[in-house]
């Protein structure tokens, strides 16, 4: 009991802690997760065996990590390396990307090519943004995007606060299409177990349905502001060429290959059983020796304080695993349920929507996966189901403020800087709506395909 | 001038750093930086002043924003940065000019240029000066004190290591009731000068 008191308070601080920003996310998780392995697992419990499988440091050393054939299976609880090696190789790839100026020349030649129109910018931005974040991280898409978009905005004379709102949407959506795309979605994948393909063919089509009816909506909610600006003809000798952004021009087919061969291997994952953690390190390797003057100076720019976050993040989340304190939520979901598996599904959409509109979506992910996996054997629901749930639900509710995703944040900051700051009225006011959307429209498909 | 100066002036609410400090800027013949800095700002940058005065010299709200990566979401984190950047630019340059708030003590520190000035007033004087100013009752006055003063220590405190209005913070700290805003500065102006003979 004292141990479940102490493991609640610890999360509940880190959580307090990460809200008010007083120190850096990663040192509140780190040191959150020292007092969990200490005072939880050490004083309270005196439990080695706890301490070691929170740790699971011994998971690393399995062929089941770096290479699985045959049915997905749920890997034990504790620290998901898995998810730390993938996102950390996933960022030294995408460092590599943007050392050789690939996303802005992607951004540039997209532009270019619908002859710098404001209408036809908006709309092929808001799908570059989805597509790109279903498989680089979501902060490079909108840094670079948003960037880009400013640097328009003043070049065709257009507000580009509409834009850079439907672009972090788009991602935020992009995200929830695929494993890798979101961190939610990666830690739910490697944490039960599930492909890329699983993740393409359930979370993937709710998200494509939705971007269709988004793209549709914010053309109407923004078509007054960016029509305004694109009145008379827009001579484009002026603007920039594209092949300007090129850096080096072989390292950037370099990379592109690189980045093709990791969308190949996620796609085909589950058939060739090479794990993510597999991917992800191959995939840095690879970036590693292709820049081999310029290693430093990636490995300078990979962001370590998010892989610390995580480390100390899924201590915390196993204090709470391990004292049992999560079943306890899970079967008080239960119980307000009352076994009703559509009643528990919206409840899983939309809590996890509100919540991660306010607070950080990967703890609050890392934490529901322990309860969704009690519900399904206490209320007999499929954990895919509860899975697909949890994903749109924490993905999708992330956008609906300008603190609920990194997304929102590094986007708005962007724009910020560019001389629009985005405030909390002038955001919800246009994407609230747009979350409420996809939230139904992913809550109705759940209703009709699973139950 | 030869020499370049800057002179930072941080005030209390009601106790006329501003009107001191437009003396100072008469005084010197340098440009007065208020909340025309935005605007300087914003015609060089092309961007529209209204969208970003209302963010002018607040603190950041830390429930309502969020830092990822160094990038800061908080509108009037962004709007304070750009200002400290501008000064910084300005102070690089060599240009003299007199600034009124917006942390210009803690953000010009490294410039010899740089003489920062403290202006605070009795309680009374500044309620007084505030009713007058702003036609407004003596309990409104009090009330409207305090609100702009919290706002500029918020504001000071989150982006600074010193605290406002620590005397330790700054190279003179004055109390504008005892002479007058006017002779405030003719002695303000006997100090600068004299710390310009010294460099």
């Amino acid at each position: 009991m004292i141990a479940q008191i102490l493991a609640v308070l610890i999360f509940l601080a880190m959580f307090l802690l990460i809200i008010t920003e007083k120190f850096e996310r990663h040192v509140i998780t780190l040191c959150c997760g020292a007092l969990t392995l200490i005072f939880v697992f050490g004083v309270c419990m005196r439990s080695v065996d706890a301490i070691m499988e929170t740790l699971n440091v011994h998971s690393i050393f399995t062929l089941d990590f770096w290479y699985h054939v045959g049915e997905s299976s749920e890997s034990s609880s504790g620290i998901n390396w898995a998810t730390i090696i993938f996102i950390a190789g996933m960022m030294i790839m995408v460092e590599g990307m943007a050392l050789v100026g690939f996303f802005r020349w992607l951004c540039m030649k997209i532009a270019n090519m619908v002859h710098y129109k404001t209408i036809p910018i908006f709309i092929t931005f808001m799908l570059m943004s989805a597509v790109l974040a279903m498989f680089i991280d979501s902060i490079t898409v909108i840094l670079f995007l948003a960037a880009v978009t400013v640097e328009l905005a003043q070049l065709l004379k257009f507000n580009p606060v509409p834009m850079i709102l439907s672009e972090i949407f788009c991602a935020n959506l992009g995200g929830s299409a695929t494993m890798c795309g979101d961190p939610p979605n990666i830690i739910i994948g490697t944490s039960l177990g599930y492909s890329f393909a699983d993740f393409i063919t359930n979370t993937g089509v709710m998200a494509g349905i939705s971007l269709v009816v988004i793209i549709v909506y914010f053309y109407f909610v923004f078509r007054k502001e960016l029509k305004s600006s694109t009145k008379g003809d827009i001579d484009v000798t002026n603007y920039p060429d594209p092949k300007e952004a090129i850096k080096d021009k072989r390292g950037f087919i370099i990379s592109c290959m690189i980045f093709f061969l990791a969308v190949a291997l996620l796609i085909t994952h589950a058939q060739t059983g090479l794990t993510v953690a597999f991917i992800g390190l191959f995939i840095a390797v690879l970036t590693l020796i292709a820049a081999t003057r310029n290693v430093g100076k990636i490995m300078r720019k990979v962001d370590y304080k998010t892989i610390l976050f995580f480390v100390g993040l899924f201590v915390v989340v196993g204090g709470l695993e391990q004292t049992g304190i999560l079943e306890v939520i899970a079967e008080f979901i239960g119980e307000i349920s009352g076994g009703n598996a559509k009643l528990m599904i919206a409840i899983i959409i939309w809590v996890s929507a509100v919540a991660s509109a306010f607070v950080d979506n990967i703890p609050f992910a890392a934490t529901m996966i322990p309860v969704i996996r009690s519900l399904e054997v206490t209320q007999n629901i499929s954990l895919s189901v509860l899975a697909w749930a949890l994903s749109m639900g924490t993905d999708i509710g992330g956008s609906a403020t300008p603190i609920g995703a990194s997304a929102n944040v590094v986007g708005t900051s962007v724009a910020a800087r560019g001389g629009y700051p985005i405030g909390w009225g002038k955001y919800c006011l246009k994407v609230v709506p747009a979350t409420i959307i996809v939230l139904l429209i992913s809550t109705f498909y759940i209703f009709a395909r699973y139950l | 001038m030869s020499k370049q100066l800057i002179i930072s002036v941080s005030r209390e609410f009601g106790s006329g750093g501003h009107i001191v400090a437009q003396h100072l800027a008469k005084k010197f013949e340098l440009p007065l930086y208020n909340r025309n800095l935005l605007k300087e700002i914003t015609i060089e940058k092309n961007w529209d002043l209204k969208e970003l005065e209302k963010y002018d010299e607040l603190s950041r709200k830390p429930l309502f924003s969020r830092t990822i990566r160094g990038y800061s979401n908080s509108p009037e984190e962004n709007i304070a940065n750009l200002q400290f950047e501008y000064l910084q630019k300005k102070a690089d340059q060599g240009k003299s000019f007199v600034i009124v708030g917006r942390c210009a003590e803690s953000v010009l520190k490294k410039y010899d240029a740089l003489v920062s000035i403290f202006v605070l007033a009795d309680v009374d004087t500044k309620i007084k000066r505030i009713m007058e100013t702003h036609e407004i009752s003596k309990l409104e006055a009090e009330l409207m004190m305090k609100r702009y003063d919290r706002e500029r220590k918020a504001y000071h405190n989150y982006y600074c290591v010193h605290k406002w209005g620590d005397s330790r913070n700054y190279d003179i700290c004055v109390n504008s009731s005892r002479l007058g805003f006017e002779c405030t500065a003719n002695v303000l102006e006997e100090y600068i000068r004299e710390r310009m003979e010294r460099r």
